[in-house]
């Protein structure tokens, strides 16, 4: 009981703090304090309501049990983070975004070809390619090369259907700029339309970073050698260790946001000039 | 309409590629089968024995069309639509946990934009953490979710509606947040040169404005919302469901069966964003809004 009430004292406190801090001028500090409180009161009342209400450990751990998990099992979960993120989803990730980029230059110059890729890429952007996964894993074996192929499946089509819209971005009148420079079309490509398309290929490799964390994780579950972040999730779920999954979830949480964080950072260096980054 | 004949060019492109894949893959097994019979195959032989396999590594499309005719029209016109070996039996199961996520998902992505949109703090604290959730894979702890769900005595259908529901709930929250601010600053001044109060606002200029990023959002949402169903189902496969024919599938290497499960599972992605784009179109004709 004393869990339950302190947890929901807490939580009034926050909320308080937040409506104070969010009611003044928005600066660096509290435009990170705001969600950081938000984040906090969210564990603590997990927390406490896990204890208060005596749920079953078995069912959901507390996150105070998620940490020492986390803590205890370092190497097993590096070794999964290798398997899966660096081996599986990264690979996929770099070879399916460098596909998808080439092909929408290569049919940059064919604007037939582009009225025909744009509708069925869009249609297929929308449909479960995850499916693929136990067809990858049967054509490439059990090891990470199969998670890259699914990874590829998947992320290609987002990304090329941004980058076919980027490449028509720059508009008429710079474009007619570049032709009375009497530049050539690699040029104008290089100092023109692919420096115009890039907010767009980002936004698609934006998407692309979760599509490829959860396409490896999921192919993991159609057979996988006895490590990897989608491996153990499933096992240690049928052990009903479920401490150990969060501990994971954990790990691709960081991880997902990471590479998230690191594509956008790279768009912040890469687009500078987009009126969305200069805020 | 000037559209088609690129897209057509490009789906017999994608057609052609499947045909050759096939030979390509399935090459090697005619060639083993025909040396083990010791006879010789010509290239012709060859190619017509690669579209016939049992269990091929890729199966053309003919073989996968037939596949589903089997398992829809044909148990239809025998009466026996609703048997287990049907994919309209599965796709059915595979719908209901869609259609369940889906209502839930966009009933809380509404509210949530809508508590967003008109309280600073909630905006502030709850936005960041809605973009961080859509970085964590989800979707690779839908199997923990239908467990632990299961193992608290709810029901199936349930749990697999969850893991719908989260996964559409995002792009309606962010559709529909940037739809209720779509108003600009003359017509908010309107509002209050008229004395009208919030909830006068809210129903009579965001509301309606928000409609056309409603409907944008409502179509990446549904398609997301089908996805989590076909995870779900790995986890959740003796309830049966296009997820569960896939994993079964891949257990006995019954290629085709999986092919046309993908298949019969990207055919109901189809229908229902069509279906939802033809809602929109009616619905934004009769506000007067359509394009």
């Amino acid at each position: 009981m004393i869990w339950i009430v302190s947890v929901l004292v807490f939580w009034g406190a926050a909320w308080w703090v937040n409506v104070i801090l969010t009611a003044q001028k928005p600066n660096r500090f509290n435009s990170f304090a705001v969600p950081a409180l938000f984040g906090i009161t969210l564990l603590l009342l997990w927390e406490g309501m896990v204890r208060g209400f005596g749920i079953n450990p078995v069912l959901l751990p507390p996150p105070s049990a998620i940490a020492v998990t986390f803590s205890e099992n370092l190497p097993v979960l590096w070794g999964d983070f290798v398997q899966t993120f660096v081996k599986g989803a990264l690979s996929g990730y770099i070879i399916g975004c460098g596909a998808a980029i080439l092909v929408a230059v290569a049919v940059d110059r064919s604007p037939f070809l582009q009225r025909g890729l744009l509708p069925v890429g869009n249609f297929v952007a929308a449909l479960p390619i995850i499916g693929l996964a136990p067809i990858m894993v049967m054509w490439f074996g059990f090891d990470w090369q199969s998670k890259a192929a699914v990874v590829v499946a998947m992320v290609f089509f987002p990304v090329l259907v941004n980058t076919v819209q980027g490449l028509q971005a720059s508009d008429a009148m710079q474009r007619d700029l570049m032709r009375t420079y009497a530049a050539s079309y690699p040029q104008a490509l290089m100092k023109l339309r692919l420096p115009a398309a890039m907010p767009f290929i980002f936004n698609g490799l934006k998407i692309a970073t979760t599509l490829a964390l959860i396409g490896a994780i999921v192919a993991e579950f159609f057979g996988s050698p006895i490590r990897g972040m989608g491996f153990r999730i499933s096992t240690e779920v049928g052990r009903l260790a479920l401490d150990m999954v969060w501990a994971e979830i954990t790990v691709a949480a960081i991880a997902g946001s990471a590479f998230y964080g690191l594509v956008a950072l790279l768009e912040k260096g890469v687009t500078f000039w987009h009126p969305s980054q200069r805020g | 309409m000037r559209n088609v004949l690129p897209v057509l060019t490009v789906v017999l492109a994608l057609f052609a590629l499947w045909y050759g894949g096939a030979v390509l893959l399935n090459k090697n097994w005619s060639y083993d089968k025909a040396q083990r019979a010791g006879v010789e195959l010509s290239f012709s032989e060859m190619v017509k024995d690669t579209m016939t396999q049992e269990k091929p590594r890729l199966p053309p499309p003919h073989q996968v069309g037939a596949e589903l005719w089997k398992t829809t029209g044909a148990m239809v016109q025998r009466g026996r639509a609703f048997s287990k070996r049907s994919l309209i039996y599965h796709g059915w199961i595979t719908l209901s946990s869609t259609v369940l996520g889906f209502v839930f998902g966009t009933g809380l992505g509404i509210l949530l934009a809508i508590g967003i949109v008109h309280n600073r703090a909630m905006d502030k604290s709850v936005m960041p953490w809605i973009i961080a959730s859509q970085t964590i894979p989800i979707l690779a702890i839908a199997p923990m979710i239908v467990v632990v769900l299961a193992s608290a005595q709810v029901d199936d259908l349930i749990a697999k509606g969850v893991i719908s529901m989260y996964l559409s709930f995002f792009p309606v929250v962010v559709g529909m947040v940037k739809g209720l601010r779509s108003p600009d600053h003359m017509q908010m001044d309107q509002m209050r040169t008229w004395n009208a109060s919030r909830g006068q606002t809210f129903w009579k200029l965001r509301l309606p404005a928000s409609a056309p990023y409603l409907f944008a959002s409502l179509k990446v949402g549904i398609a997301a919302s089908l996805i989590g169903a076909v995870v779900a189902e790995l986890s959740l496969s003796q309830d049966g469901g296009l997820g569960a024919r896939m994993l079964v599938g891949s257990y006995y290497g019954q290629t085709i069966q999986i092919w046309s499960a993908l298949i019969a599972a990207a055919t109901l992605a189809a229908l229902m964003v069509a279906l939802i784009g033809l809602i929109q179109t009616v619905t934004l004709k009769r506000m007067g809004m359509a394009q």
